[in-house]
């Protein structure tokens, strides 16, 4: 079924582009955070990127548990067929 | 208003699903849309304090009751129903169409239910309805997960009937308003509601049967079971502190699963489940902001959620699999739908423009006003798993990740229209949520659009990217596996018939000894019953008359020698 049209994102060189893209974004998401003022309800709030680190440390830890889980709880794909 | 010629809602689908089998194919579908176009027409015309009642032995029943609340859910029901419909036009399947409008229409009459016997029988209606949408895959499996989903729902609805007869001995009354856990009677229907809503422990129902059922079937049930039990939760126990907790469990446990889960429909299922979560928060804290934001995010919700469950489903439809292991690159072949499921996935991230941005800010700035620090912690990082599992798992692994070879055709143009209409609303409401905030229960006073708001968000969703490509870069993300994860329903599916087969196996045996014994006993009883009755028994025995004399001579002589000695 496959066909041999090459897509923009099957370049190695424009994935590369994109998580630049992203790096970028998010630091220019930190260098924002001198230019308005915090309005928050915890201190944690007022730590600098505190939700850019939050989000990146819980979003591996997910994973990473996730990723144990499987050690536990991981069966056949047909385990309840019998 | 009260007049004689208001009705229920819903019953308009429901009454109307019956010309279904007899009408021609091309008829059908227009009437098929046609149907909830009425409805949502009709539910637009009804005004707070609109209400019918009747007299039903004795009692007064409130089939229509309108307020606030009611309506949000009427509007965005009907709305589900049309949308659903669309969805699955291209097929033909009587079954399928008749199953949908009946479960859409109790649905709908379920919420405008002003007293508790009206809301039990569409309750249990959504139950008995809806569980050919999974049946109607046609296989094994499908039916067998149908009838776990089909005992457990018609369990919910017997545990609120259960509560329904108590709290109307407590009460006398059978209206349908505040609740609370105080009592035995609210304990019940507070457990018949959580059943529903997929409760942690009570939850597995909804991630056991939604993947089963049919491409479009799924999208119909992801609207309106779970949703109708956050309603009931709202009108009954708003500000019930333990919502709270239970919500917070909610939007937390799931997101583990969805990471390791390889059927794409499931994640989904999980990941509604985490959903479900911010809205019992919600209904928990219970101030104005809080149910406001429950309400914006159950409409938003039943938006983006069918949304990607249509996007799912038209890859299922077209490809014949939903798992994350057979699929990749499908954006070259089914670039719509790739989009559309993009749009999906960013609005249940909550992007800024998108509306999960716009509901799920209310709660979270509820919790946060209300000082639940923890709970408020706990749904920031539920926020970051809900951008892992249906941000980007959905869409990566299906559209992009590694190609899978695989080139279908873009799904057919009723599904494509159904995900445009769908992924427009969801962009409309995120950019203006005005029209939103409008119809919700309370005023609102809140402005989801502030630069510390969009900001801070844009900042935990894009770290949660740069996460997620560190993960793949590293090759530590978890390789997506054909498989099965052990969930709390393997206790029902596998401990309990286990126990049973060999309490079984006991009490056979058992059953067995007793009844050798028994036996045993009786052939005994028999035999020597025989010996002394039978033929040749001394009791039985037949004897003559001469030797009866000489019997009674003897016993004379006996009697004469004791007389003499004593």
């Amino acid at each position: 079924m496959s066909d041999d049209k090459e897509y923009w994102l099957d370049k190695p060189n424009n994935n590369r582009k994109l998580i630049i893209g992203v790096v970028i974004i998010c630091a220019g998401l930190l260098i924002a955070e001198f230019f308005y003022e915090k309005h928050a309800h915890f201190a944690v709030e007022h730590w600098f990127g505190f939700y850019g680190f939050y989000g990146f440390i819980v979003f591996i830890g997910i994973v990473l548990i996730g990723k144990e889980l499987r050690k536990v709880l991981m069966r056949k794909e047909d385990y309840y067929d019998e | 208003m009260m007049n004689e010629y208001l009705f229920s809602p819903g019953l308009i689908l429901i009454v109307g699903a019956v010309l279904v089998p007899i009408l021609p194919l091309v008829l059908r579908r227009a009437y098929l849309l046609l149907l909830p176009v009425l409805a949502f027409w009709y539910i637009l015309g009804l005004e707070p304090g609109d209400v019918q009642t009747i007299a039903f032995m004795g009692y007064h029943l409130e089939p229509l009751r309108v307020d606030k609340l009611a309506l949000v859910w009427g509007y965005v029901f009907s709305l589900a129903a049309f949308l659903g419909v669309l969805f699955a036009l291209h097929q033909d399947d009587p079954v399928q169409e008749i199953s949908a409008l009946v479960y859409a229409g109790s649905g709908i009459s379920a919420v405008f239910a002003g007293d508790l016997i009206s809301l039990f029988v569409f309750w249990e209606l959504t139950a008995v309805s809806s569980v050919f949408l999974i049946w109607a895959s046609r296989n094994e499996q499908a039916y067998r997960a149908g009838m776990r989903y089909l005992i457990i729902q018609i369990g919910s609805g017997v545990i609120l009937l259960a509560g329904i007869l108590f709290w109307f001995s407590d009460t006398g009354s059978l209206a349908f308003n505040a609740i609370g856990i105080e009592t035995l009677a609210g304990k019940l229907i507070f457990l018949a509601f959580g059943i529903k809503c997929a409760f942690p422990l009570l939850h597995n129902w909804l991630q056991d049967s939604y993947p089963q059922a049919t491409p479009t079937g799924t999208v119909i049930l992801s609207a309106f079971t779970t949703k109708l039990a956050v309603y009931a939760l709202a009108r009954g126990y708003a500000g019930t502190e333990v919502l709270i907790y239970i919500g917070a469990v909610m939007t937390a446990f799931p997101i583990l699963f969805a990471v390791i889960e390889n059927n794409l429909r499931k994640v989904l299922a999980y990941s509604l489940n985490n959903q479900l979560g911010f809205m019992v928060v919600g209904i928990g804290i219970g101030t104005p902001l809080a149910l406001d934001g429950t309400a914006a995010h159950a409409f938003s919700h039943i938006l983006y959620k069918a949304l990607l469950f249509m996007s799912m489903g038209a890859v299922l439809h077209r490809t014949g699999t939903a798992k994350a292991s057979e699929l990749g690159g499908l954006y070259k072949s089914m670039p719509f739908t790739a989009t559309f499921c993009t749009i999906g996935a960013m609005s249940i991230s909550a992007f800024p423009l998108f509306s999960g941005f716009i509901s799920k800010s209310m709660i979270l700035t509820a919790a946060a006003g209300d000082g639940h620090w923890v709970i408020w912690g706990v749904l920031v990082m539920a926020s970051a798993g809900v951008m892992e599992h249906s941000g980007i798992k959905i869409p990566y692994f299906t559209f992009f990740a590694h190609d899978s070879g695989k080139r279908p055709k873009e799904a057919p143009l009723n599904m494509l229209l159904a995900m445009g209409i769908t992924a427009f609303l969801c962009i409309f409401i995120g950019v203006f949520p005005e029209y939103l905030y409008a119809i919700l229960p309370y005023p609102v006073d809140f402005v989801p659009y502030t630069t510390e708001h969009v900001i801070t968000q844009l900042q935990l969703l894009m770290f949660s990217i740069l996460a997620f490509i560190v993960l793949i870069k590293t090759k530590l993300y978890p390789d997506e596996i054909p498989s099965t994860n052990l969930d709390f329903d393997w206790l029902y599916r596998r401990l309990l018939p286990k126990f049973i087969r060999n309490a079984g196996t006991k009490i056979s045996i058992a059953d067995q000894h007793i009844r050798e014994m028994f036996l045993l006993m009786v052939s005994r009883i028999m035999a020597t019953t025989k010996r002394l009755n039978g033929m040749d028994g001394i009791v039985a025995k037949t004897s003559s008359i001469g030797s009866m004399a000489s019997y009674a001579v003897g016993l004379l002589a006996i009697f004469l020698v004791l007389y003499f000695i004593t």
